[in-house]
This record gives C-alpha cells, sequence and structure tokens, in this order.
C-alpha cells in the first residue's frame, strides 16, 4: 500500500510540475518580446499598443505540498504562509477540488501525543485555507501521527523532515 | 535401518524442529540488572516429573530467576527424589546457601489428568512456608507451574505473584503490524490482530477477556474492541478526525478515549459497545493519554494547555484539573499505580526520553531510566515493575524496571520491532 502512496505522490509531484495535474489557472501565451529595431533611432515611434497583460503561470508554489514544523509545535511558520497561500487560491478558484492535510510528527514521545499532535498540525494547515476563502467541505485532516515516518534515521535531519503536514489532492 | 524406520526418523526430526521455528516468534527476556539482596531458593526436582509433557520445576525456576529477586541454588546430587518435609536434610540445604527450598511430586490421575502437589520450606526456621495441591489437564501444567512459581514468590516477599499473568504488544515487521498476547515469561504467543497498516495503545479490560486498541487499517485512528475469546470486532469510537488512547475505568463498565471531532483532542467517556458518549475535558488544547484512579474517581492525563504537554489530574466527573508536573517541557503518558499512590510517565530531559515515577503526596519524582528513545510506560498488577518500550541500535524493545530502578530487563525479538506493550491484569484461576 505503501509503494502505492509513494506512486501516487510521484505522479502527483510530477503532474504539478508538468502543470497538468491539478486544475490549473488559464494560461496564455506570454505576449512576445519585442524585436529590437535594426533602424537607426528616429524620432519617438508612434505609441504602440501594449501587449495583453499575461494571465498568471500555475503557480509553481503549487507542486510544494509538505509543511515542516519545529519539535512540538503546530503553528504555521511564516516561510510556509506562500505555500498555504497558493493552494488556497487554488482551492477557492476550483471549489469542487477536495484536499486531505495528513499531519505527522517525529518519532520521539508518546505515540498517543504525537497523534493529537499531528492532528493540531493538519487542523491549523486546514483552519488557514478556510480563512484564505476555501470551503470547509474542501479539506480533510488526518493524523498518523509518529506511525508513518518518512524519513527513518534518529537524529534531527530526519526528524525534521517527519515534523511534517502534506497536502494532498484527492483524485490524484 | 529399514525404510519404514528411516521415514520415521525424518518425521520424528521435523516434528522436533517445530517448536524451535515458534521460539524464534517468542519473546525473549533477559535479566540485565538484578535485586539488591536476593533470595536465595533451591528447587528441587519434583518427582515423577521427568514423565510430564511439559517440565514445571524448569518454568518455575525460569519464573523466579527471571523476577531478579531470587538467586537459584544449585538442587542437583541429591541421592533421593524429596517429597515429604521429613525428608529435607535442613543442613544439607544451609551449606548451599538456601534459604527455602521447594519441593513437590506429580501423579498422574486415573481420568488422564495429574495431581501436583509442592511444599516450600524455610531452611533456617526448619517448617513448611506454603504448600499447594492441583488436579490439572496436560494442558494446564505450565499455567500450573507458573501458580507454584507465584505462590512461592508471594511467601518470600509479600507482593503478588505476576506469574499467571499475559501481556499484548504491537510486533512490527516491514511494514506489517501484529497485536499479540503472549504469557508474562513470553510464552505462546497469539496474534490479535494483522494489518498492513499501525497499530497502538492496547487496552486489556479489568477481567482480561477483552482488549482495545487503535488500528489504522481505515487510514485514520479508529478505537476498536475485541473478545480475546471469541476474536469478535466491534467499533468503540470513530468520529470525524481522530479516535484514540482507549482507557478502561476499574470497573469495567466505561472506557475513557481521545477524539478530535469537536476541533482539537479532548477526552470523552463511552460504553463499551460505543453508547452514551459524554464529553469529561473541555478547552481547545490537546487533552490526552486517560487513566483511571484504582478508585475510578479520577483521571490522569496529557495537556499542553498550560502551553507545554504536562500531567494533570481531574474528576472523572469533569471540572478543575490539577498540573501535577513542573520539572521541564515535556512530561506525559501518566499511568496509574495500582496501588493509587503514585503514577509513572515519560518525561523529557535534553536528548533523553526516560520514564519516570512520581509520589502524589510528596510531589516527588525519581527518574528510573536513562533512555533516549523510551515510551508507553505501564504498571505490572502488582505495582513493582514498570513495563515500557524502547530502542536499541534502531530497533524497537520492550523492556522492564523494578519501581525501586534495580530490576532491569530486556524483552526482545528475533526479528522486527516490538513496541506498544499493556501488562495484562491479575486473573483468577
Amino acid at each position: 500500500m505503501q509503494k502505492l502512496t509513494g506512486l501516487f505522490f510521484l505522479l502527483v509531484v510530477l503532474g504539478a510540475i508538468a502543470g497538468c495535474a491539478c486544475p490549473p489557472p488559464k494560461s496564455e501565451p506570454v505576449a512576445a518580446a519585442e524585436q529590437p529595431k535594426t533602424e537607426p533611432p528616429p524620432a519617438p515611434a508612434p505609441a504602440v499598443v501594449p501587449a495583453p497583460a499575461p494571465a498568471p503561470a500555475p503557480n509553481p508554489l503549487l507542486s510544494k505540498r509538505s509543511i515542516y514544523y519545529d519539535f512540538d509545535k503546530s503553528v504555521l511558520k511564516d516561510e510556509y504562509q506562500e505555500i498555504v497561500k497558493a493552494h488556497a487560491e487554488n482551492l477557492a478558484q476550483n471549489p469542487s477540488q477536495k484536499v486531505t492535510i495528513q499531519g505527522n510528527c517525529d518519532e520521539r514521545g508518546s505515540r498517543e501525543y504525537n497523534l493529537a499532535l499531528g492532528q493540531r498540525r493538519a487542523d491549523s494547515v486546514k483552519k488557514a485555507l478556510l480563512l484564505l476563502g476555501v470551503k470547509d467541505g474542501q479539506v480533510e485532516t488526518v493524523s498518523f501521527g509518529k506511525e508513518k515516518p518518512r524519513a527513518l534515521g534518529h537524529n534531527e535531519e530526519a526528524w525534521q523532515e517527519n515534523r511534517r503536514s502534506d497536502i494532498v489532492y484527492q483524485g490524484e | 535401518m529399514t525404510q519404514f524406520t528411516r521415514s520415521l526418523r525424518f518425521c520424528l526430526l521435523v516434528l522436533l524442529s517445530l517448536p524451535f521455528t515458534a521460539a524464534h516468534a517468542q519473546l525473549r527476556i533477559e535479566i540485565v540488572g538484578s535485586g539488591a539482596n536476593q533470595i536465595p531458593i533451591a528447587i528441587a526436582p519434583f518427582k515423577d516429573e521427568s514423565g510430564l509433557p511439559q517440565s514445571i520445576t524448569a518454568v518455575v525456576a525460569a519464573d523466579l530467576q527471571r523476577s531478579g529477586l531470587f538467586k537459584l541454588v544449585d538442587s542437583g546430587g541429591l541421592t533421593a527424589i524429596l517429597v515429604e518435609p521429613q525428608q529435607v536434610d535442613y543442613a544439607l540445604w544451609k551449606t548451599r546457601g538456601a534459604d527455602a527450598l521447594a519441593i513437590g511430586a506429580v501423579a498422574p490421575l486415573p481420568d488422564g489428568r495429574y495431581d501436583v502437589r509442592f511444599r516450600l520450606m524455610d531452611i533456617l526456621k526448619q517448617q513448611q512456608l506454603a504448600g499447594f495441591a492441583y488436579q490439572v489437564s496436560a494442558q494446564q501444567l505450565r499455567a500450573t507451574a507458573h501458580r507454584i512459581a507465584d505462590a512461592i514468590y508471594e511467601a518470600l516477599t509479600g507482593d503478588t505473584g505476576m506469574f499467571s499473568t499475559r501481556i499484548a504488544y504491537v510486533l512490527k515487521v516491514g511494514n506489517r503490524y501484529e497485536l499479540r498476547v503472549a504469557d508474562a515469561d513470553g510464552y505462546g504467543p497469539r496474534t490479535v490482530l494483522a494489518s498492513n497498516d499501525s497499530i497502538m495503545s492496547p487496552a486489556w479490560s479489568p477481567d482480561g477477556t477483552r482488549i482495545a486498541y487503535v488500528s489504522f487499517e481505515h487510514k485514520k485512528a479508529i478505537v476498536y474492541l475485541q473478545s480475546l475469546e471469541s476474536g469478535a470486532r466491534s467499533v468503540i469510537a470513530n468520529y470525524k478526525g481522530s479516535n484514540s488512547a482507549p482507557a478502561w475505568s476499574p470497573d469495567g463498565r466505561r472506557l475513557a478515549v481521545v477524539l478530535s471531532k469537536d476541533g482539537s483532542s479532548q477526552i470523552y467517556l463511552v460504553n463499551p459497545d460505543g453508547t452514551g458518549l459524554i464529553r469529561v475535558s473541555s478547552g481547545s488544547a490537546i487533552d490526552t493519554e486517560p487513566s483511571f484512579s484504582p478508585d475510578g474517581q479520577s483521571l490522569l492525563f496529557t495537556s499542553d494547555r498550560g502551553g507545554s504537554p504536562q500531567i494533570y489530574r481531574m474528576p472523572v466527573s469533569g471540572g478543575a484539573a490539577a498540573r501535577l508536573t513542573f520539572e521541564g517541557s515535556y512530561n506525559v503518558t501518566p499511568r496509574f499505580a495500582p496501588d493509587g499512590k503514585s503514577f509513572t510517565f515519560l518525561q523529557r530531559n535534553g536528548n533523553h526520553f526516560s520514564i519516570a515515577t512520581q509520589d502524589f503526596i510528596s510531589g516527588q519524582s525519581q527518574l528510573l531510566t536513562e533512555g533516549t528513545l523510551d515510551e508507553s510506560p505501564c504498571f505490572s498488577p502488582n505495582g513493582r515493575v514498570i513495563l515500557y518500550a524502547t530502542n536499541d541500535g534502531g530497533r524497537g524493545i520492550l523492556a522492564t524496571v523494578s519501581s525501586d530502578g534495580r530490576v532491569r530487563q530486556r524483552i526482545t525479538v528475533e526479528a522486527g520491532d516490538v513496541q506498544e506493550p499493556a501488562w495484562g491484569p491479575l486473573v483468577k484461576p
């Protein structure tokens, strides 16, 4: 089962990078840059109609699906606000799209307390999304506590990797 | 050698090899620290024991030795099998250094059962301390040996013996999880639940017939109840979010559980059939890991309402909670001692997550282990020993430490990790 989950995750990431996995905002060709004139610069040229403003490209932040935490903390750190915002905008624009936020913890300490901490990590990402206009029905939360670590070492590097919420898009 | 004899020998070899395979799946328990003053005891071979399918004195001796409180004295080289008190040569046993001697006899009964009787003799006072007789089936011989060890333990230490109890634990091999129940000496493990997803927090019903636990088989934490006899399962709690931390009230009529359905992890009471849900804790912090007092009137629990996870106590009916731990920033997993006078818990000190106990009246706490990745402490039913999970070179193992910190055991399996232990209750035979 874990292999399939990993495969899904890989596909999601690849799809997001390719810009076709999540419902993308409309993209239009960016206006071509003006060609440099080879003639000597004349008097000010007639006004050039400005190219239409390009529609927003798929937000690269949408490919980022993981938020990391300090030990025993569930607060959303500043460096992850933009990621949450990107997903919130994406979800607000696509109200039929659903996500599950999965909360995780590092291996240290109580299994039950970590289950609750993972739940609060997931729930606080959800709260942030709702505040930014996402509908309650679009976001599920689940906690795996310390039961499904991504990194298996017994050091700070592994622990940091496991103190994590993952945003998982349903249907991918 | 005829063809028949050859194939018979082959069959015997195969049969004899089977117990070894089973043994690999068993828990292996080793003493790594013994008591301060071990009681020297000799266990004399029981009369007619050698014909039995299951040795009695070997199990008795192993039980007593494994407790860390006894030193086994050489009981070999006897000229006659001892059965009656008048046969005991007290001077001989005194020379060998024994304070106590167990003697006994086994006799087959006409109905196929066995009569097993033993006496415990005080070498110094030259008198009998205890004596029992049992009529048991062949299947009950091992259990009878444990009862004899209990009787000896109780006569010589004054404490209730734990040798007839069982423990539950989770075995993890790769991505395979099994909730198992085995005898307290690790013998005879039975699988209660096998799963491709995590199982945690096993909790024995007070009468030892049922076990509650948390399973992730549906990709979230759900509390289940299972009968150990029939294997029948039911759901105790499956609400939105996480459902976990089952803890039985001492009368077995309700459980405390932790649900996140109302916005944060909070403590509720529920009937074993899932009905009658009542919220007990209040607030929006994490409140979890409830543990009932022996009188059923109060709960210990972990809460981070004060900013960091600490241990609190509150009435079962809810209401004001009193904070109990004030050292350090991480005190979790409280478990009442069976006599209600203290509790054990997990404490973080720098890089160490270690097991401690705290006395209710004095408020004094004592660190019992120096582990870095200890977790899940629980008391033995007689309150003398704490069983917990720990990590040894990257492998999950179990361990015990006596409440005075002296006697230590390591509990391992051949392959995989052992975690989430729960010591079963004392059950009347």
